[in-house]
């Protein structure tokens, strides 16, 4: 940990909303539109949190409490993503186990809101969102797995620093988490083709109709929080990507952002270009990416 | 060139029985095609022919054995198929026992893929080279699945993809066997130089042989030419196969083919047992050999269709020859043996079924009474190879099973010896209730003797088959016997 | 490491295979696998391919990558089935099976010994890989054209393996098995052709009416 290290959660709270607008803006484009301003998000969250919230009279302390606490948890798992070579504030062995469940914990509490309301809707929404994260999250272990045997680390930061002399050793298998890691940032952020941000239908919904009921602030930390996991999750795949052994620090976070929004632009891509896929095929995607995951973990092994 | 001639000769057969068109004419080419193969066969007993393509192709002893029961077998199936096709083609549809209305195949495609496989049969034995061996036998899988669909319809079509399947994955891993015991041999040769796949330079170089690649490459080869051969847990495309097809080819696929996978297995068996590693083979062998016969057993003991029967009777002296084999000493010298006596009895046994079938029009046994009332010569002729195939005196079976007994009890293995004898005698008893139920009482009503057309070609083969076994039985000539020993010489036995 | 890709790649087919839900998908795969594998006996060669691995090579990539996938099609055309695998086990299951099958090539790797003179030690577990998957697509498959693709697969990982580990093999030999092999699915495809024909399906599930009890 260095005094760079404040950086990576001060730019992930910082510029999560922008990964959103570049993620509209490039929909945007694609269907030939103008777009929204790339900075809408941070209007978007500045309007609702200035609003009043609308609590439901079946609700409990539970549902307030949901988005307040998923954001923090989210918050907290920034503290342990590095950015390239700069280290991340809180760094010790076996803490990629801690981000996994903090993001757990943070759909934990989404997911006991969503109960909450006693609406059928909402469980329905539950349920189907706790199914794809217990396919993903095996894929995500091992994907982050195959990086930890490889180098020898059991820190997020020690992992991504190591892959800086490891990375070509490991090509092939490096190449696989990276597909594996795409889908599971894909599924865990509800994005196409696992889930539809943008659909107004209840009956295809996934994570939209868990917080269909939340308002005002509530609304505005769910979707901050949506946000920050986004960043969080893509910043693995950017630290994948780019082994950042270059020894100025400025340089490899300047290219890790960069990668940033090249990875937004990626995702807004895939939501153009595809369909989402029938319910029944989602396992079938997701154990995929497991498998990718574990022969890349084979191939490591050996 | 005499090589060059036993290959060549069936291929030139077959090409040219695609083309001739009329029926007499292409019938006239296969009897004349199996006559000139047989011809240069005895020309190879006379003088042994030279090898030619620089040792890739040659005839040592086991070939030129299991060339000659090939090579006498086809000869009398062609004969007898000539009646066959004669009886066969009197429409292009038949009533079958299901009511189903079928075709035949087109008889020049049946005569062409015979004789195309003579032709890759004849390549497997002449074959020195592991490599060229393997692609003959491929081949004969190949040629040979035309020929069980020969009635087409549905059940024979089901047989005919489960022996294509069955048979291609087995000999699949049979190449991979070949592959590790190139691994094997990778440095095994004058200064680390990697051995080829011949025979006679593996032979040579067998005690440099890497261990582990060429156990695991015999395991391989085993299983996958025992699938061709019929050794059980592998067996199961034969009785399949063997029930549908007609029974010309039944009695090739039974007489000849598994001698061909069996020749496969042997050239493994000289390479591991110039390695020092027979004792190794010897007990996969003796192993399956006796797990084949348990499994006929239990199939013989109550089946009711007779082709299948006898298909599972193949797979019991496959397992026979397996477990001589195995045993070695006067058990190889017995195996070989047996593989003459057995291929003869059971295309014998094969056609003579292929004649009740013709009369009764149906394959249960239970429904087949009264053969010796009905056709008295195909009668004699059933019980005859019934005494044969159980192993009784006089018969040739009964010495070279006793041969593999005494080689047993001589190695003071009487487990094995005990087992042994105990299997045959549940697979007699099975037997004879089968086929003594079929020859005595009085036939049915559906039994049509008059169907059994142009008699002499539907017995004169399996006749002089029977009469050559009890022969043999009675008296081994000098020429076989010396052959025989040097086959058993070169599989690590002998009397 | 332009082998190890190479071999990652074919093990992906693999998993595909297995994972595949309709049949003009699986043939493309197959076809895919089959020019990749065409590449080893190119690459595999530590002082470089000689023109009888290029020939080879080519006459591979041909065969595999073109005729046979051709064949395949023919017979699914004029079948005019559904093109759906339908498998016998989900294709999850399978996927699950196939990495099992993964894990025990390697480990069956680690229990045979070293293999001297081959330039990726990726060779042997992706040939035995390819030979279990392609037994467990002929068993768990009902449709007797996946049949047919499982020995396909099962071919290929024995050619891998015979390429790979021995370039030296002679030039007749290795045309030879490539001949017989395309002779096989030729057969094969008439069977196919005939099925469809007989039992109005390729559903080799239902070839079951021969049996002894």
């Amino acid at each position: 940990m260095n005094s760079l290290s404040i950086l990576p959660p001060v730019l992930a709270l910082g510029l999560s909303p922008l990964l959103i607008g570049v993620i509209q803006r490039t929909k945007a484009v694609f269907a030939g539109r103008k777009g929204p301003s790339l900075f809408q998000p941070y209007f978007d969250l500045w309007k609702l949190w200035r609003k009043g919230a609308v609590y439901s009279r079946t609700t409990t302390w539970v549902f307030r409490a949901g988005p307040v606490m998923g954001l923090a948890a989210v918050g907290t798992a920034t503290l342990l993503v590095p950015i390239g070579s700069v280290a991340a504030p809180l760094a010790f062995a076996g803490d990629l186990v801690l981000f996994a469940y903090l993001l757990g914990l943070m759909r934990f509490v989404t997911v006991l809101a969503a109960l909450d309301t006693g609406s059928a809707f909402e469980g329905m929404g539950a349920s189907r969102e706790v199914w794809v994260s217990a396919l993903a999250e095996p894929a995500l272990l091992l994907a982050l797995g195959v990086v930890a045997q490889g180098t020898n680390a059991l820190s997020l930061s020690g992992m991504f620093a190591g892959l800086a002399d490891q990375g070509l050793k490991m090509g092939p298998a490096l190449a696989l988490v990276l597909v594996a890691l795409l889908i599971v940032v894909l599924a865990e952020n509800a994005r196409i083709p696992v889930d539809d941000p943008a659909t107004h239908l209840e009956l295809t919904m996934i994570h939209e109709v868990m917080v269909l009921d939340h308002s005002g602030p509530d609304l505005g930390f769910v979707l901050y929080g949506a946000a920050v996991k986004l960043w969080v999750l893509g910043l693995l795949i950017v630290n994948t990507l780019l082994p950042l052994g270059t020894g100025s620090a400025t340089w490899s976070l300047a290219m890790a952002l960069g990668g940033m929004l090249g990875l937004a632009v990626v995702i807004g891509a895939i939501e153009s270009v595809m369909a989402r896929l029938r319910l029944v095929v989602i396992p079938q995607l997701l154990v995929g990416a497991g498998a990718l995951a574990a022969v890349a973990l084979m191939l490591g092994m050996r | 060139m005499m090589l060059l001639a036993l290959v060549l000769i069936p291929t030139a057969g077959g090409a040219a029985a695609f083309a001739v068109r009329p029926a007499a004419w292409r019938r006239g080419l296969l009897v004349g095609t199996a006559l000139m193969h047989a011809l240069v066969t005895a020309l190879a007993w006379a003088q042994r022919p030279a090898p030619v393509f620089g040792g890739w192709l040659a005839l040592d002893a086991p070939g030129l054995l299991f060339l000659s029961i090939t090579s006498a077998l086809f000869l009398g199936a062609a004969i007898y198929a000539v009646g066959y096709l004669r009886r066969e083609s009197h429409g292009a549809q038949q009533d079958f026992e299901e009511g189903l209305i079928f075709r035949n195949e087109p008889e020049a495609v049946f005569i062409g893929c015979l004789l195309l496989f003579l032709a890759t049969m004849t390549l497997v034995m002449v074959s020195q080279h592991l490599g060229v061996l393997w692609i003959a036998v491929e081949a004969t899988t190949l040629a040979s699945a035309p020929l069980i669909y020969f009635h087409r319809h549905h059940q024979s079509l089901e047989a005919t993809w489960k022996y294509l399947l069955v048979c291609s994955v087995g000999i699949a891993l049979a190449l991979l066997g070949n592959f590790f015991l190139g691994v094997a041999a990778a440095g095994a040769g004058a200064d680390g130089a990697p051995v080829p796949l011949m025979l006679a330079d593996l032979l040579r170089g067998a005690p440099a042989l890497h261990t582990p690649w060429l156990k695991a490459a015999f395991i391989l080869l085993l299983v996958g030419y025992g699938t061709k051969m019929g050794l059980a847990p592998m067996h199961t495309w034969l009785p399949d196969a063997h029930s549908e097809s007609p029974s010309v080819v039944s009695a090739l696929l039974s007489g000849a083919v598994l001698n061909c996978a069996f020749v496969g297995i042997l050239r493994a068996f000289q390479v591991c047992h110039a390695a020092g590693q027979a004792a190794f083979a010897a007990d996969l062998l003796v192993t399956l050999g006796l797990f084949s016969m348990g499994i006929a057993a239990v199939f013989i003991v109550s089946q009711t269709d007779y082709k299948r029967l006898l298909a599972y009777s193949s797979v019991e002296h496959m397992g026979i020859l397996a477990l001589g084999v195995g045993i070695g000493g006067a058990g190889a010298f017995g195996s070989a043996w047996h593989a003459v006596n057995h291929s003869l009895t059971k295309a014998m046994l094969f056609l003579v079924a292929g004649n009740i079938l013709t009369v009764y029009r149906t394959k249960s046994i239970l429904a087949v009474r009264g053969v010796l009332r009905a056709v008295p010569a195909t009668g004699l002729l059933w019980l005859a190879g019934f005494l044969a195939i159980t192993g009784t005196p006089p018969f040739g079976l009964f010495f070279s099973k006793l041969s593999i007994l005494k080689a047993a009890l001589d190695q003071q293995r009487t487990g094995i010896a005990a087992l042994y004898l105990g299997l045959l005698a549940v697979i007699y008893i099975g037997l004879a209730t089968a086929f003594l139920r079929a020859a005595q009482g009085e036939p049915p009503a559906e039994a049509a003797p008059e169907r059994l057309e142009h008699r002499w070609l539907a017995h004169a083969p399996p006749a002089v088959f029977g009469l050559i076994v009890l022969c043999l039985g009675l008296h081994l000539p000098g020429g076989l016997r010396r052959l025989l020993e040097e086959t058993a010489a070169l599989l690590g036995g002998g009397l | 490491m332009k082998m190890d890709f190479l071999l990652v790649l074919v093990i992906l087919t693999n998993l595909r295979l297995l994972a595949a839900g309709r049949l003009g998908a699986s043939i493309r795969v197959v076809a895919l696998q089959g020019v990749l594998v065409g590449l080893v006996p190119v690459l595999a060669p530590e002082h470089g391919p000689g023109w009888r691995a290029c020939v080879l090579a080519a006459g591979s990539v041909a065969l595999k990558g073109w005729v046979i996938p051709w064949l395949l099609f023919r017979a699914l055309r004029e079948a005019e089935i559904s093109r759906e695998v339908e498998p016998y086990v989900g294709h999850v299951t399978s996927l699950l099976a196939g990495l099992a099958a993964l894990g025990v090539a390697f480990w069956l790797n680690d229990r045979l010994p070293v293999l001297e003179g081959t330039s990726a030690t990726l060779l042997a577990p992706t040939a035995l890989f390819m030979i279990l998957s392609g037994l467990l697509l002929l068993v768990s498959r009902r449709l007797a054209v996946s049949q047919v693709l499982g020995f396909i697969v099962l071919e290929n990982g024995v050619f891998t393996f015979g390429a790979g580990v021995m370039p030296e093999t002679s030039l007749l030999v290795e045309a030879g098995v490539l001949l017989d092999v395309f002779a096989a699915v030729f057969v094969m495809g008439i069977a196919l052709f005939h099925i469809s024909r007989e039992f109005n399906h390729l559903d080799a599930g239902r070839l079951s009416e021969l049996k002894d009890v």
